[in-house]
């Protein structure tokens, strides 16, 4: 509250002024299609400035020239076969003439045959999840802004808001073909640069494509009210050389087997509690906090808490259960694949010893490899 | 001889009788109660709705103080999506929903020479439920969970298994606004088809009779459809349905086609009476008959037949086949070419005329300048290609509140100070009207016009925090929203001082208005027409 009278404050002492940095208009884009998109915003907006001009033009000069307090006196008239009929014609027309390009554009849009790669898109509650069908890569990317800064605790950054731990990579001038999916609720991938928004509904598969011209960092919205968090998944795409794109291809492969070798490993490990407290609170705060709250309390009647709770208190088994798993019909989602067995076990342990849960059991990579992850 | 006189006399006492019966109305909280008086009925529904305005303000000014600059201030995300769920339902069905309902009650029936609505006892039983789906909706707020979070449009999944437990308060409330609003549809049906005045033909009614004859059709088709869609909404998250789930073999874009198909009907049902209001007022204050009534009547008729054919035009981006989308495409083009022709001919009635600028006008000009923007903006969302920028940004919140606000809460503002004299029987303050437009046009436009811009820089709706660079848009749009807010108190003020007193208005306060409710005393009698007048 007091935030808002000191910025009530300074807007009146200083005159607003329009952010530099935003535009005022729509992005013409990086693709040929977003490109088109852009000129038909901008012819249809011309026309109706035009048609703006004339009626809003008619009408005041009325409301100047045939006012009562002037003299003016009432004309007769009223009905013209031949003017309503020219004023349903002629809007008609230019109606047909917008829609011409916008078919064609549209006709264009939707066709996402011949794509040099294929990526799955799928969305859930506050995340984005990023598959290569060509190259067997696949991760999550998360919201990086620190809670601290959506807090108003840190000063906020740059890209506020607009940031993720590893964004999605493409290569430029190669058609990129979407599949968007999603396991919970309905979520919305748009990146304005690529004129790209495709519902991610639950069950079903939508196709959207682009084809980037120029190289660099795009990013974009969930644009489908999907839950207590729909303000915070963004996208960042990052676009690359085609040489760059297959270094990163690479990297990624080299990654891959390098996790692949650490999660075997960890299976063998024992950690401390320390240790497995300390990753815990990490994961919890950056995956579990969202729903069921940095302290443990969830959201009465929406997430249920795990301070106390039957499942973080009682058998390890129907915990790692849970998390490996997910609840079906609920928005507890199944942690497998977003996280590797030691980071669960982590997480686990966090929540059987936090907030004074204290229930003193440790649980080891081995345990939640061992459930059937 | 002698037996018919004595039954003429006791026919005549009989009426008599009647008479006194009719007369004798309770006072007090009694003769709001039991009334079947459609000036009380419709008294009710405009204090309710002024009232429920004020409460889905209330949540507006939660959301633009939340929104005033970047991070989480007031509200944690899950009530702000409550709040944005809330306020729009409270104002679609509590504010502009039964502010219609209300003036169709104090004006169909003087407008068409009639004593009441036809079905009064009904009339009040479709008032007096309102209050319950309200107090159940706005109950729910309170509960563990809180409200209905999933955005007044409530797509499943979210509004199933993802939504919170209060969610049975909700569809029963969407249920009970339902049949209210169905029970005033076929009230105005009955009463227009069955009780206007000897040579009261068709094309002699007044355009606020007809645009609310449609209405009414419009409302009696898709109100089961909300029902419908509701009580789906119901089961699959109760009683194991799945509709809308796809494991079950469901498809969660149905609820989208089943509710739009309510949905964009319904945003006729909130601007249409709006016509019928404007072509009264601008010929009253041309001095000049309205220009193309016939083609008025048309126009009409084609928007509401063309509303069944565009619902999709709100899914562009769930997954259409090319077909599908060019179809909605055009049709939701089309419906340029009707409401064009309603521009046209309110600014052709002007053009030429004696034009004063009383209160009513002034809202009557802003109604027209401004819904043709929103119109505007509705015709760039129609452009499929680039609806899929436009969608589901501020750009859209701009359009919607452009037809809304500006489109239909002016045009009944604009008929609350035409017609407050005829209810009153005083004249409103002039001055205090003039202020109020002022301030209310000036504010609605700072509050939404910059909206445009945040939704082609690409601020998504419906979101509690944004990106730094729409911080300083989003503060110019909250102070706009504010002063808005604030400056309605004038208008309550306004009606306030006019229900107590004032200048005595007389039968006809505006020398170029016309309809029979102009031939009726100020205040208009308790019954309308005791006896039909001639209409020639």
């Amino acid at each position: 509250m007091k935030h808002l009278w000191y910025s009530l404050l300074g807007l009146l002492l200083a005159p607003p002024i329009f952010a530099a940095d935003m535009p005022l208009n729509m992005t013409p884009g990086v693709t040929e299609i977003s490109g088109k998109v852009f000129g038909l915003h901008m012819t249809i907006l011309y026309i109706c400035c035009a048609i703006g001009i004339i009626v809003f033009g008619a009408m005041i000069y009325s409301i100047i020239n045939h006012r009562r307090s002037k003299g003016a006196v009432a004309a007769n008239f009223h009905e013209s076969t031949k003017v309503e009929i020219a004023w349903t014609i002629v809007p008609f027309v230019i109606l047909i003439l917008m829609a011409i390009p916008a078919t064609k554009t549209l006709i264009a849009m939707e066709d996402p045959s011949d794509a040099d790669i294929t990526i799955k898109v799928t969305g859930s509650q506050w995340k984005w999840h990023y598959s290569y069908f060509d190259h067997d890569i696949e991760y999550y990317s998360l919201l990086a802004t620190p809670r601290a800064q959506i807090e108003g605790s840190e000063t906020k950054g740059e890209n506020y808001l607009l940031e993720v731990d590893k964004p999605l990579v493409l290569p430029i001038n190669k058609k990129v073909r979407f599949l968007m999916t999603s396991d919970d609720v309905i979520h919305s991938w748009w990146v304005p640069a690529f004129a790209v928004k495709k519902d991610a509904n639950p069950g079903f598969i939508n196709e959207a494509w682009t084809r980037v011209d120029k190289p660099g960092t795009y990013r974009g919205q969930c644009a489908e009210l999907c839950g207590k968090d729909h303000g915070f998944m963004p996208i960042v795409v990052e676009v690359l050389s085609e040489a760059d794109f297959d270094i990163w291809i690479e990297e990624q492969k080299n990654q891959a087997t390098i996790a692949a070798a650490a999660t075997e490993a960890s299976l063998s490990q024992t950690l401390s509690m320390d240790e497995l407290m300390t990753q815990g609170e990490q994961i919890y705060m950056a995956r579990c906090a969202a729903c069921h709250q940095p302290n443990g309390m969830g959201l009465p009647g929406v997430f249920p808490g795990l301070k106390a709770s039957a499942i973080a208190t009682g058998p390890v088994t129907a915990h790692i259960d849970i998390v490996v798993n997910g609840k079906a019909g609920t928005a507890m989602q199944a942690f497998a694949g977003q996280l590797t067995p030691q980071e669960i076990a982590a997480v686990v342990t966090y929540e059987r010893n936090a907030w004074g849960n204290d229930v003193g059991d440790t649980v080891q990579a081995a345990d939640v490899s061992q459930h059937g992850q | 001889m002698n037996t018919t006189t004595r039954e003429a006399n006791m026919d005549a006492a009989h009426i008599e009788e009647s008479n006194e019966h009719h007369e004798a109305h309770p006072t007090g909280i009694k003769r709001w109660l039991f009334t079947t008086n459609h000036k009380d009925i419709g008294t009710l529904y405009l204090w309710f709705s002024f009232i429920m305005f004020l409460t889905g303000g209330a949540m507006a000014m939660v959301i633009r103080a939340e929104l005033f600059q970047p991070g989480l201030q007031l509200v944690e995300p899950n009530f702000f999506n409550q709040m944005t769920t809330v306020h729009g339902l409270i104002m679609v069905f509590g504010a502009v929903m039964p502010a219609f309902t209300g003036l169709a009650n104090w004006l169909i029936p003087m407008m068409i020479g009639a004593p009441d609505m036809a079905l009064p006892r009904m009339n009040n039983w479709s008032f007096w439920i309102l209050p319950f789906a309200f107090t159940i909706l706005l109950s729910s707020l309170f509960m563990e969970g809180g409200g209905p979070n999933f955005g007044w449009t409530f797509y499943a999944p979210l509004s199933t298994t993802y939504s919170p437990d209060s969610t049975a308060l909700f569809v029963f409330s969407i249920h009970i606004m339902g049949i209210s609003s169905i029970m005033g549809a076929i009230n105005v049906v009955v009463t227009i088809v069955n009780m206007r005045a000897p040579g009261m033909s068709w094309m002699k009614l007044p355009l606020f009779v007809w645009t609310w004859l449609i209405t009414a059709f419009l409302l009696i088709a898709v109100m089961p459809v909300l029902a419908g869609v509701v009580t789906m909404v119901l089961t699959d998250k109760y009683f194991g349905t799945s509709f809308f789930d796809a494991a079950g073999g469901g498809d969660p874009v149905m609820f989208q086609h089943i509710f739009w198909f309510f949905g964009h009907p319904e945003v006729y049902i909130m601007i249409l009476p709006s016509f019928g209001i404007i072509s009264a007022i601008v010929p009253a204050f041309s001095r000049k008959r309205l220009f193309g009534y016939s083609s008025m009547v048309y126009a009409t008729a084609s928007i509401a037949i063309l509303s069944f054919l565009v619902w999709a035009h709100h899914m562009f981006t769930t997954g259409m086949p090319v077909f599908a989308e060019l179809f909605f495409m055009y049709c939701t083009m089309l419906i340029a070419v009707p409401t064009g022709v309603k521009v046209f001919n309110w600014v052709a009635t002007m053009w030429r005329g004696s034009l004063s600028f009383e209160t009513p006008m002034l809202f009557a000009i802003a109604f027209i300048i401004l819904f043709t923007i929103g119109g505007f903006s509705g015709l760039m969302l129609a452009i499929t290609p680039v609806d899929f920028q436009y969608h589901d940004t501020y750009f859209v919140v701009a359009h919607f509140h452009y037809v809304l606000v500006t489109g239909a809460i002016f045009s009944i503002m604009a008929a609350a100070y035409y017609w407050l004299p005829k209810w009153t029987g005083h004249m409103y303050d002039e001055k205090l009207g003039k202020l109020h437009f002022w301030c209310s046009v000036i504010s609605v436009n700072v509050l939404f016009f910059p909206m445009h811009f945040l939704g082609l820089a690409g601020m998504p709706r419906r979101i509690p925090d944004y990106a730094i660079q729409f911080a300083d848009v989003n503060q110019i749009v909250s102070i706009g929203g504010f002063a808005f807010g604030l400056s309605q108190f004038i208008f309550l003020a306004l009606v306030i001082k006019c229900i107590k007193g004032g200048e005595k208005a007389p039968a006809k306060p505006w020398d170029g208005a016309e309809g029979l409710e102009w031939t009726l005393p100020s205040p208009a009698p308790y019954h309308s027409f005791s006896t039909p007048p001639e209409v020639k």
